[in-house]
């Protein structure tokens, strides 16, 4: 029912939060990748990976997932229209980081309806696409748990994350022009909690826990499926993007798109992956040729915010100037 | 399922990791990233908490309110988070949409403050005081019931019913609100009572 | 709930009808997820729409709102047909084997004794035959024509699986694997358990949709046992609490009744209630109701109820009709003839049905008095609003008074769960601005009451001069004091009946249950079902114990759970007639040779042996009841009847409409429409992201779903010409409304014999407060009509109309 003190990384969401003040459990030496530093030292220590699985087969659509994911993170979700839908707000928002998608599908070979409900969000995959298009240093990082977290401060609002991300998660607010998505709640992880949706979920179609626990349970999930005539279900792990630490159950696995267009084999984009195959100097002279970047993309909703400092500093880069060691630098 | 203990022996860890991780943490090229990898500030360090249920539905989840100030040390103290209780059987700490946002109930924009009246015909509420609010209020019930309580019937049967006054209670109000407002009401004889047992 | 939500873990098989669990009660359908992960339980979801509970059904059927007796019914029949019968329950623990009077029939639709010009029936044939000895006449082998099984088997089998896919819609062979399904339940060792909520509530008959599905658990044995019950999923979070109490026209706390004008004493009123037991050695607990009532009484007057003036009965109003609930308060309202009227915490002008009448009947109030947390619709009926209130403000004269009260945050106390757990809350933040408890509001208003009446005198002020109020702050009672006031205290030493030597509670002290309450005047206690809440271990319901030794789900220690801290009622009925569990793997209660031994608090005497008491000790015959005598006003079995506005006529008896004695109004009567004139049925429903009117002010459930919308088919949109999105006018008789169209393959129209059936869903979230946009709700079109026996308004099946609107609603 709560977090085993021996453990590094939370097991279960299923516990109440502390009122005490704590430190975060979760820092820089935690890093294993973050954009545009190629040459990040090694973290401190390995994580044990967590994951959150979403089994779709238990969700009853409730929203319970936005509610809290809204409450905890203080965001304020837009009150909008109806336009005839159930999905409200209609898409993911800087707002909203998760959003509750209906189809409705009449199964060809059972002759039933059935109405297939998907909790939408960030995968936190293993493989990030939004933090290998990333530009901006450290702006996103990869946590040695699998949680791939944005650091906002470092945010520039460029877009590139939207493109990269072959979920279509990140969105871009128009008010502070910085690139918002799911934590997974990292700052409730950092005290041994579990992210605030997958508490609140009511049926506990959302849970959490290590990577392993959470396979394993999706396996005697879909063993439970199939038991009832679902032949097809599986899990939806998707190697395309090295597995991902947001996972689904579904019953039908053999049709990801059911599920308002999941993707059948997501990846990252090839024209992502070759930018950010060259190295980090090229990489970071793109932070100053972000203006030839927005064009290329066709993303921005900005002009980025690029200084003259910035400039310098990428000049500096690009001829093959080190950065600066920090005094004091221990390798550990 | 004790909480509290295990709370202690993850912060004991917690404290460890974050010492080794400052260390760590400087090879993470200040020059490159303006800002350190960090997660948001635990936002319920140093609130109050205490058990409730929530107010919706007849499930009656186990919830926690965090709140800013401790009421029970004498301070004003104002709700900053609701949480599901995992120690509650029912609920196990999961709530649902109304639920997982109580907190912008009770801190809602609607929340009423002040007693206010509208006047026959007027357009607009009024402020008034609790003392001119409740005298009126007596006033018109002790008026009413006088001129309107049914003594006897036909038959010269006692009835002792007012017909005239009619008064619905709230659904989630206490047990204890609701038998103080059932000695009321009852006392005087008022028998258009009802709740929402049935809308 | 007859069970527990932590008790659904133990079923086999889920039912929803009548209800929408996963959407109004989430997590307490987390009990069905678990069943189903953990014991491979099935869900069946038998409704008009289908629903988010639907869509995590192992089966789905769509009915025709307004038609579950046929369903329920006929799958009675099925099942005496197919022989899928808890043989040994039914003969034992069911009324099946008593003797029917010979006069009892049904022709027609109807009972014998209907008085069409009363719109009522003469009950006295629907009743046992009773022999010399006082006792109910029994055939233990079924064999008699006239026992009360073979008048069920007769009764149902006119409702076969044709006729309800003629009357409900719902296509045969859909039927029929549901009946396989849950005739498997029939087994001692599986079973169902029944959600419900107002889905069943909400029609004219109502209370037999639900009596349907109880005939149908008792015959499957599935009553008392272990993820079985008839689980009623009650609506707010203290309904059960407020229903417990009383807070009704003809309640008095603990499920007594206001005495009526054909009762004018004590001696009368008593005598309709003694409860002699129709079987012989049988326990009939409501004989104990004396003492229950004059707790009760000296609770409310103290020293001024005394033997010699009976206890001050005549303190109590005598009723002349059976109720003086909301739709004839504001049938006398309408009618110029209420002057106060008093909103603690709820919104008539949204909840209470034909808004129009609604609002006009608020306009003919001298006071309006509105206690709330919250701005709402009722209490700003005045105020013109555009088209979502159109009012003409200036010439309505009634008075408003808008009183703060204080939300569940910033109060202690005890709120009672629908599985009847009275579980105690603390309060966690300072009430905004003026805000006041109402405990301080109604001690207020009443102590001001009292001073007048002490200044100027008055009409009968006895009752509110002697009413007891010896609180430590009068202005303000707590809520220990008034809980321990629920619990009861002895107010002298009292004895042990069966030894007058031993002392149970000294003078003063807190009573330990119910079973020390005396009809003597020795005991106070204002609702004995409460009793043991609060005694002298302290508040019971403050218990925080979440172990469940077993893993049973019973979580014995944890608050508690009336009556007696029970947590499964009719419990004796998980065991046969010796007294051993149906289902060893699922056992409650044992007899271990000398008591009844288990995981609940029996209920029955402890001591009791097997087959010398049914296990029913509620009822005078102590077993329960498929025929239920003269209790129900609309018949002793269900039978069908169309809601009073249907697509189609009642196939029993075309010339019937609604159900025949169902009170109606003459105004309203001119206000119910033909299908010739509104030919589509409607149904309204909550939605999960919404609570009621109350979440409309929350931002984040406005954003979760901001706007009112209704839900139609995809045919009927194409027939309409309605755009996925676009702005709909509905209508009835009684209103219209303008809403989003939500255009759904989850409503398909119903094949009801030769009538194509479109259906509507109207759900009731929005008004013109709040932070949500401004909407309106069903109650703008529903019927002013009410369930026979309780009168619940027919909220659930009525007539619409419904057209693509021009322009948007302007807000």
């Amino acid at each position: 029912m709560t977090t085993d003190p021996n453990l590094d990384s939370p097991r279960t969401a299923v516990s109440n939060p502390p009122v005490q003040p704590m430190q975060a459990n979760l820092g820089p030496g935690d890093v294993v990748r973050a954009s545009a530093m190629p040459d990040l030292p090694p973290p401190t220590r390995e994580l044990t990976p967590v994951a959150k699985l979403i089994d779709v087969s238990k969700c009853i659509g409730c929203k319970a997932c936005q509610s809290a994911c809204a409450e905890w993170n203080d965001t304020y979700p837009e009150i909008e229209e109806n336009v005839g839908l159930y999905e409200n707000p209609h898409d993911l928002t800087p707002d909203m980081f998760t959003l509750m998608r209906f189809s409705e599908y009449e199964n060809p070979q059972t002759g039933d309806f059935e109405w297939l409900i998907r909790k939408d969000g960030c995968m936190h995959c293993a493989d990030p696409g939004c933090l290998k298009a990333c530009p901006a240093p450290g702006a996103i990082v990869q946590y040695s748990n699998g949680i791939v977290d944005f650091i906002h401060e470092n945010c520039i609002g460029c877009g590139y994350c939207v493109t990269g991300c072959p979920f279509d998660i990140p969105r871009i607010s128009q008010k502070t022009h910085v690139s918002y998505k799911c934590t997974l709640c990292s700052d409730r992880v950092a005290v041994g909690q579990g992210p605030a949706c997958a508490k609140a979920c009511p049926t506990q179609a959302i849970v959490f826990g290590t990577k392993d626990d959470m396979l394993a349970h999706a396996e005697a999930r879909v063993e439970d499926l199939k038991s009832r005539g679902y032949d097809n279900a599986g899990i939806y792990d998707p190697q395309g993007v090295g597995g991902t630490h947001v996972f689904y159950v579904l019953h039908h696995a053999d049709q990801p798109s059911l599920y308002s267009n999941l993707p059948e084999q997501p990846r990252i984009s090839p024209v992502v992956e070759g930018w950010k195959g060259v190295t980090k100097t090229l990489g970071l002279a793109a932070i100053g040729a972000a203006a030839i970047g927005s064009v290329l993309h066709g993303l921005m909703t900005r002009a980025n915010k690029v200084s003259a400092e910035d400039e310098i500093h990428a000049e500096e880069l690009v001829e093959g100037r080190e950065p600066p060691v920090p005094p004091g630098r221990e390798v550990l | 399922m004790n909480i509290d203990l295990s709370r202690r022996g993850f912060l004991k860890l917690a404290g460890a990791g974050v010492a080794a991780t400052s260390l760590g943490a400087m090879g993470f090229g200040g020059a490159e990233a303006a800002e350190q990898a960090h997660v948001r500030a635990f936002k319920l360090a140093s609130t109050t908490e205490t058990r409730n249920t929530c107010p919706y539905c007849s499930v009656a989840c186990g919830i926690i309110i965090y709140s800013d100030g401790d009421l029970k040390a004498g301070e004003q103290a104002k709700v900053m988070h609701i949480e599901g209780d995992a120690d509650h059987p029912t609920n196990r700490g999961t709530l649902c949409p109304k639920g997982a946002a109580l907190k912008d109930f009770v801190n809602a924009e609607t929340r009423l403050t002040t007693p206010r009246i509208r006047r026959p015909g007027a357009a607009t509420f009024e402020e008034i005081s609790w003392d001119e609010a409740l005298d009126k209020i007596a006033r018109a019930l002790k008026d009413d019931r006088d001129a309107n309580m049914v003594l006897t019937n036909d038959d010269g049967v006692p009835v002792n019913r007012w017909t005239t006054t009619g008064y619905l209670a709230a659904s989630a109000t206490t047990n204890e609100t609701a038998w103080l407002t059932y000695k009321v009401v009852r006392s005087m004889g008022i028998v258009g009572f009802d709740n929402q047992a049935r809308v | 709930m007859t069970n527990s939500w932590t008790d659904i873990k133990n079923t086999d098989l889920v039912i929803v009808m009548g209800g929408n669990a996963a959407e109004a009660h989430p997590c307490g359908f987390k009990w069905v997820t678990e069943a189903k992960a953990t014991r491979g339980a099935k869900l069946i979801v038998v409704d008009p729409r289908f629903t988010r509970t639907a869509s995590v059904a192992d089966y789905y059927a769509p009915i025709r709102p307004g038609s579950d007796i046929v369903f329920l019914m006929a799958m009675i029949n099925w099942l005496i047909q197919n022989d899928k019968v808890q043989w040994d329950y039914v003969k034992n623990f069911t009324n099946a084997p008593l003797i029917v009077k010979d006069e009892y029939g049904w022709s027609d639709g109807l009972f014998t004794g209907y008085d069409p010009e009363k719109r009522d029936y003469d009950k006295s044939s629907w009743d046992y035959v009773i022999g010399e000895d006082g006792f109910a006449a029994v055939d233990m082998t079924l064999e008699h024509p006239r026992c009360v099984w073979n008048l069920l088997k007769e009764h149902v089998s006119r409702y076969t699986p044709e006729l309800v896919e003629q009357v409900c819609g719902t296509p045969r062979d859909r039927f029929l694997k549901i009946a396989e399904m849950i005739g498997e339940c029939s087994a001692p060792d599986k079973t169902m358990t029944s959600m419900y909520a107002l889905g069943w509530t909400q029609h004219s008959k109502g209370a037999q949709n639900i009596r349907g599905m109880a005939m149908l658990q008792l015959i499957l044995g599935n009553i008392g046992v272990r993820g079985g019950g008839m689980n009623a999923l009650r609506g707010h979070s203290n309904i059960q609490g407020l229903t417990d109490i009383g807070l009704m026209s003809n309640l008095i706390p603990g499920y007594l009744n206001i005495p009526t004008e054909k009762e004018p004493d004590w001696q009368t009123y008593m005598s309709s209630r003694s409860f002699t037991p129709l079987r012989p050695g049988q326990t009939s607990y409501w004989q104990n109701y004396p003492k229950f009532m004059v707790s009760f009484m000296k609770a409310m007057w103290g020293d001024a109820a005394t033997a010699e003036n009976d206890w001050a009965y005549h303190y109590l109003p005598k009723l002349d009709v059976p109720t003086y609930d909301i739709l004839r308060m504001f049938e006398l309202m309408n009618a110029g003839r209420v002057n106060l009227y008093f909103c603690q915490g709820f919104n008539p002008l949204l909840s209470f049905p034909n808004r129009a009448k609604v609002t006009a009947a608020l306009s003919k109030l001298k006071l309006l008095v509105v206690m709330d947390p919250l701005a709402t619709e009722t209490a700003h009926f005045w105020e013109n609003h555009g088209e979502h209130n159109d009012v003409d403000t200036a010439s309505i004269q009634t008075e408003v008074l808008e009183l703060p009260s204080t939300c569940f945050a910033e109060d202690d106390g005890a709120l009672v769960n629908s599985g009847r757990w009275l579980q105690w809350h603390w309060s966690a933040a300072t009430p905004p601005g003026q805000a006041k408890h109402d405990t301080w509001i109604m001690a207020q208003i009443f102590l001001r009451v009292k001073k007048l009446y002490q200044e100027e005198g008055g009409i009968f002020p006895d009752p509110i001069l002697n009413l007891t109020w010896d609180y430590a702050d009068p202005d303000e009672p707590s809520p220990e004091e008034l809980a321990k006031e629920m619990n009861g205290r002895a107010l002298a030493d009292v004895y042990d009946t069966a030894d007058p030597t031993k002392l149970l509670t000294a003078r003063g002290k807190q009573l330990l249950n119910f079973s020390q309450y005396r009809d003597d005047g020795s005991t106070m206690g204002a609702c004995w079902i409460y009793s043991g809440c609060w005694n002298e271990d302290g508040n019971n319901m403050a218990r925080r114990d979440n172990a469940d030794p077993d893993e049973t789900g019973a979580y014995p220690n944890w608050t508690f759970s009336w009556p007696l801290n029970r947590r499964i009622l009719y419990n004796r009925a998980s065991a046969d007639m010796q007294g051993r569990p149906w289902d060893p793997s699922r056992k409650l209660l044992e007899w271990d040779g000398e008591k009844w031994t288990g995981y609940d608090v029996p209920d029955i005497a402890p001591t009791a042996r097997p087959g010398d008491v049914g296990p029913f000790i509620m009822n005078q015959e102590g077993v329960s009841r498929l025929f239920t005598r003269g209790m129900m006003r609309d018949g002793p079995f269900p039978t069908h009847m169309e809601p009073f506005e249907s697509p189609i006529a009642n196939v029993f008896n075309p010339q019937m409409r609604g159900n025949p004695v169902a009170r109606v109004f003459a105004s309203d009567a001119e206000q119910f429409a033909t299908s010739e004139e509104f030919p589509i049925a409607a149904t309204s429903y909550r939605l999960t992201e919404h609570f009621h009117y109350w979440t409309k002010h929350n931002r984040i459930n406005a954003a979760l779903q901001p706007e009112f919308f209704v839900e139609i088919s995809e045919e009927l949109a194409a027939e309409k010409g309605i755009r996925p999105g676009g702005w709909v006018r509905v209508w009835s008789k009684r209103g219209e409304v303008k809403a989003k169209a939500l255009v759904t393959g989850r409503i398909k129209p119903m094949q009801c014999g030769d009538k194509l059936v479109h259906v509507i869903g109207i759900p009731l979230h929005w008004g013109f407060m709040g932070a949500a946009r401004k909407g309106w709700g069903p109650n703008s079109l529903t019927p002013f009509v009410g369930d026979a026996n309780v009168e619940t308004p027919e909220f659930k099946a009525f007539l619409v109309n419904i057209e693509p609107a021009t322009g948007e609603a302007v807000s």
